[in-house]
């Protein structure tokens, strides 16, 4: 359990290469061993998302993964978004329309909606609604993340 | 959307706050106009970019990790510890226990009044345990993993004793008691009211409606629970505690009490917080504990509560009873009101508001937003083995509202007035404002019958039973429930005061400084986690000063840099924090015109502050920049009389009346005759909360705050066993509401600026919890109704609609079968 194995994984396009235990979760490393905290830990068993990033491109809940588990792939998490300084065009959404209250879930929905316009870039309201269904947010009653999902589609269907 | 109410000169469209605010709010002068903007907020681009800082984050090298030992029974003697196994381990620092904590007092919220017992709340438990999640000892190891390890090798035997899982249990005879200081498990016991005469009303009233309602236990849980880093700071002295805590210095009075130390030597920092919703405005043991090992140790200590722990030993919530008798005249005017309310207030008292938090609400709240002149009320705290309660966005109001919006519901039948009729007879009307209702508490103006009016008649009241029967053919049960209510807010000292904590909030304090450059810092003990107050502040601020909000940034979190004060709860934040702001902001802007006057030879009674400019009032030829001003004040003082200048600063303190929010809540449901499931077809929120510094902070607030209440009504309940085992303790379990269970919300605003704030602006942040639980049970029995089923306890879960269905078909089995076809 507590043997190390060396990792090289890719995070926000930057090469890692790292000794970790076979337990530690993808949420640990991405957090503690490179010091990205933008990923926040919500419930630790799956349920709320707040530690939703990309893997491979794919949103995967990083408390359910091991660190182990992404040897060799590509992970982004949402210090690759944008800057305060330079907010993606999702991020500006979600000001935009006060998708966001304490902060918390944040990371986790973006990542989550990031995934989900690159594969549905039209989506219709409710497969909005049901992709937003997949993470918990206690603050804002979903109406401001719904709004600013939409928003995000619609410009990026404009442009 | 803003829409103009229908009724009284004194309410103006909520798009006309600014001038709402001009007109009524001498102690902050009009300029730039920025309250009543729907400004984005200054907070969301570091939080939108993982830049957040959260107590998790921080982690120091060397850091020692700590992990609970949790009583996994409901009520026991500890008989042994032994830590030798855990000890053992390659890692492992120490085990902390009890024995450990001999100088460390126990938490205790004290009432200073006849009916209440206090308890003490161990920091560790000490010989014994009382609810399940009780913590036992503390494991300090170099990572959380060995930490957890090595918490699953501390033996502790324990000798069992029968468990008290609930109000039944609690209250029989021959109970076993929680405390031995309250032999009948009552913590709290009060009858704040029984008016003379009302059994003689009640004899002889027209229509007399009795109900019956209750509510499960739940909790806030915010997405971050609670986390802790604690040091102790050699070069100061000091035990520097991180805390995710609504209230900074609260948490400094219970760590200093509990350490034994002065207050100047504990310094308490929540840096971003991820939601408390209540459940971090009062203190967490495992806050003191971090601190107490700490200074023991000489080591940061760090405790990062998972979600398991959150949601068997964070605090708790909710679990009421009310019997509920309405006395009506022929009229249909509500002229007496009995109530008995009980609440499982668990295991221990939460500190500084004590296990009466709920039960004195409930009583003291009960009548709301109508009329009434003869009232009694019994209330009561009931100890049980389980978690501790503390508050929860709205407190009692979510349930007393239950309780009064049920009765008013059951009135309109009863005197053939139906819902709107018999509530509007019974609100308090616009020439009744300020109105002293029967606890002496004073409503400043409202638009209650107003608000009811819109909601109705947005949720097209007049034509539902048409639309109701049209379904019922289609054999569809839908359901129309409305909830009236009044939000009491922003209690100041005196109020607080009239509970009889020993401990009392109330007041905030800030202090607004300019620094040379013209920009300006705020600090105040408030602390925002979600409410946006570094955007809302400032544009208070900006509007006094005359500059742009980007120029005024807002500290707050740290008891070594802020005013002295009480943090964010109760929805206090934009009326106390934000008025002593205001106060603070407008002293500094006489500071400003003081200057500005003698730097351009006029009269300070003649300059104004507008765009970043100090001028003789509407003369822009004499104007200076008031980044000129500011420089001159501290670079340049030698040019000012002595007086002047020498640096910008101004501290204020705001301690409110109180301010009176309303609202009525409508819903639209559709019951499944088959399966039980509720499904909400419409949300509609007509509210007045004065002037909104910013509308869309507002319809956040009120929106996050609609959905927990449809969690209430509809999902959440944490359960348990009879042996006092809590069985949800995932969010498997616990169901918070998905943006698949919601509508989208229809948020109204009416405005009736407060007199009593430097703004205009009432506290507002837990009206969408209070209003929906009443109007989604109410939606649903008004669906029910129709095959005569109908259910009075929240959540309400697919089971007991299906059982309250077949309960009433077996009553009337030709009626129910025709009625369903």
């Amino acid at each position: 359990m507590t043997d190390v194995h060396p990792i090289r994984i890719t995070v926000n396009g930057t090469e890692h290469e790292l000794a970790v235990e076979p337990r530690r979760t993808l949420a640990d490393v991405l957090r503690h061993d490179l010091a990205l905290t933008g990923t926040h830990v919500g419930c630790e068993h799956g349920i709320c998302g707040a530690c939703t990033v990309l893997v491979d491109g794919l949103p995967a809940r990083s408390c359910l993964m091991f660190g182990v588990q992404t040897d060799g792939r590509s992970v982004e998490t949402v210090e690759a978004l944008g800057t305060p300084e330079a907010l993606g065009p999702l991020q500006q959404a979600f000001t935009d329309h006060h998708g966001l209250q304490c902060g918390f879930c944040t990371p986790g929905f973006l990542m989550l909606v990031t995934a989900f316009l690159r594969e549905t870039p039209s989506p219709s309201d409710d497969e909005i609604r049901e992709v937003v269904a997949s993470n918990l947010c206690r603050c804002t009653g979903y109406q401001g993340i719904l709004r600013a999902v939409r928003a995000a589609a619609d410009a990026r269907a404009a442009s | 959307m803003h829409d103009a109410p229908g009724g009284p000169a004194a309410a103006v469209p909520a798009g006309a706050a600014a001038e709402a605010h001009a007109g009524t709010a001498p102690e902050v002068p009009a300029a730039g106009g920025w309250i009543g903007r729907s400004l984005r907020r200054a907070e969301d681009r570091y939080l939108l970019t993982g830049r957040g800082s959260f107590v998790g984050d921080h982690e120091v090298p060397g850091t020692l990790h700590l992990v609970l030992v949790r009583s996994y029974v409901a009520s026991a003697t500890i008989e042994a510890i032994d830590a030798s196994a855990a000890l053992r381990q390659p890692g492992v620092t120490a085990v902390i226990t009890a024995a450990d904590l001999a100088g460390v007092a126990p938490l205790r919220g004290v009432l200073a009044r006849p009916e209440f017992v206090a308890t003490d709340m161990p920091v560790l438990a000490a010989g014994r345990v009382r609810h399940v999640g009780e913590p036992i000892a503390a494991v300090l190891a170099d990572s959380a993993y060995t930490a957890e390890d090595a918490a699953e090798l501390v033996e502790v035997s324990y000798g069992e004793l029968p468990a008290v899982a609930g109000v039944a249990d609690a209250l029989a005879d021959g109970a076993v008691a929680v405390h031995e200081a309250a032999p009948g498990n009552v913590l709290v016991d009060v009858t704040p009211v029984s008016s003379p005469g009302l059994d003689d009303i009640f004899t002889s009233a027209a229509h007399v409606v009795e109900v019956r309602v209750s509510t499960a236990r739940i909790t806030a849980a915010p997405l971050e629970g609670r986390a802790c880093v604690a040091a102790f700071d050699e070069r100061t002295g000091q035990v520097v505690l991180q805390t995710s805590t609504q209230v900074p210095h609260t948490v400094r009075t219970a760590v200093a009490l509990s350490l034994g130390m002065d207050e100047h030597q504990v310094r308490v920092i929540s840096p971003d917080v991820g939601g408390g919703f209540g459940q971090k405005c009062v203190v967490a043991r495992e806050e003191v504990l971090a601190a107490a090992v700490a200074r023991l140790l000489r080591r940061t200590v760090k405790w990062v509560e998972d979600r398991r722990e959150g949601l068997t030993s964070g605090f708790q919530a909710r679990e009421q009873f009310y019997h509920v008798r309405g006395a009506f005249d022929a009229t249909g005017h509500l002229v007496g009101l009995d109530a008995d309310i009980r609440c499982d207030v668990g295991a221990y008292s939460c500190f500084p508001v004590t296990c009466g938090v709920e039960v004195l609400m409930a009583a003291n709240e009960l009548p709301g937003p109508y009329r009434l002149r003869t009232y009694r009320a019994r209330s009561r705290g009931i100890a049980t083995n389980k978690t501790p309660i503390a508050p929860y966005r709205g407190v009692s109001r979510p349930q007393t509202v239950l309780a009064m919006e049920r009765l008013m519901d059951e009135a309109g039948r009863v005197t053939g007035l139906g819902a709107v009729e018999v509530r509007d007879r019974n609100l308090v009307a616009a020439q009744e404002f300020p109105y002293r209702n029967v606890m002496g508490a004073s409503y400043d103006a409202g638009t209650y019958r107003e608000s009811l009016a819109r909601c109705a008649e947005l949720l097209g009241h007049g034509s539902w039973p048409g639309v109701q029967a049209r379904a019922l053919a289609e054999g569809r049960l839908l359901g129309l429930g409305l909830a009236c209510f009044v939000e009491p807010t922003a209690y100041g000292t005196a109020s607080f005061g009239m509970r009889k904590m020993t401990i009392v909030p109330g007041y905030e304090r800030a202090t607004v400084r300019m620094d040379p450059s013209g920009s300006v810092i705020m600090m105040v003990g408030t602390h925002s986690h979600g409410q946006g107050h570094a955007t809302t502040y400032a544009q208070i601020a900006a509007d006094a000063l005359g500059i742009d909000p980007g120029r005024v940034r807002l500290r707050q979190g740290d008891t070594e840099l802020v005013p002295h004060g009480w943090g964010t709860f109760a929805s206090r934040s934009i009326v106390a924090g934000g008025g002593a702001i205001a106060r603070a902001s407008a002293d500094l802007a006489g500071q400003l015109r003081a200057i500005a006057a003698h730097l351009i030879e006029a009269a300070p009674g003649d300059v104004e502050l507008v765009g970043g400019r100090a001028q003789v009032r509407g003369d822009p030829a004499t104007s200076v920049p008031i980044d000129e001003l500011a420089r001159t004040a501290h670079h340049a003082a030698h040019l000012l009389p002595d007086g002047l200048g020498r640096g910008l600063e101004a501290t204020a303190a705001f301690d409110p009346e109180g301010t009176f929010s309303n609202a009525t809540h409508g819903a639209i449901v559709e019951v499944s005759p088959d399966t039980g499931g509720v499904r909400l077809v419409r949300y509609v929120v007509v509210e007045d909360c004065g002037v909104m510094i910013n509308p869309m902070i507002v319809d956040g607030q009120v929106a996050g705050g609609v959905a927990q209440g449809i969690g209430a009504a509809l999902f959440e309940e944490l359960c348990f066993d009879e042996s006092g085992q809590p069985v949800s303790s995932s969010f498997v379990d616990y169901l918070l509401p998905t943006a698949a269970d919601l509508p989208d919300f229809e948020i109204h605003h009416l405005c009736t600026p407060t007199p009593r704030t430097p703004t205009g602006a009432k506290g507002m942040g837990e009206g969408g919890t209070i209003g929906a639980p009443a109007a989604v049970l109410n939606a649903v029995n008004d669906a029910l109704a129709q095959v005569g089923a109908s259910v009075g306890r929240i959540p309400v879960r697919p089971a007991d609609v299906v059982a309250a269905i077949a309960e009433a078909a077996s009553r009337d089995p030709v009626d129910s079968r025709r009625e369903t076809q």
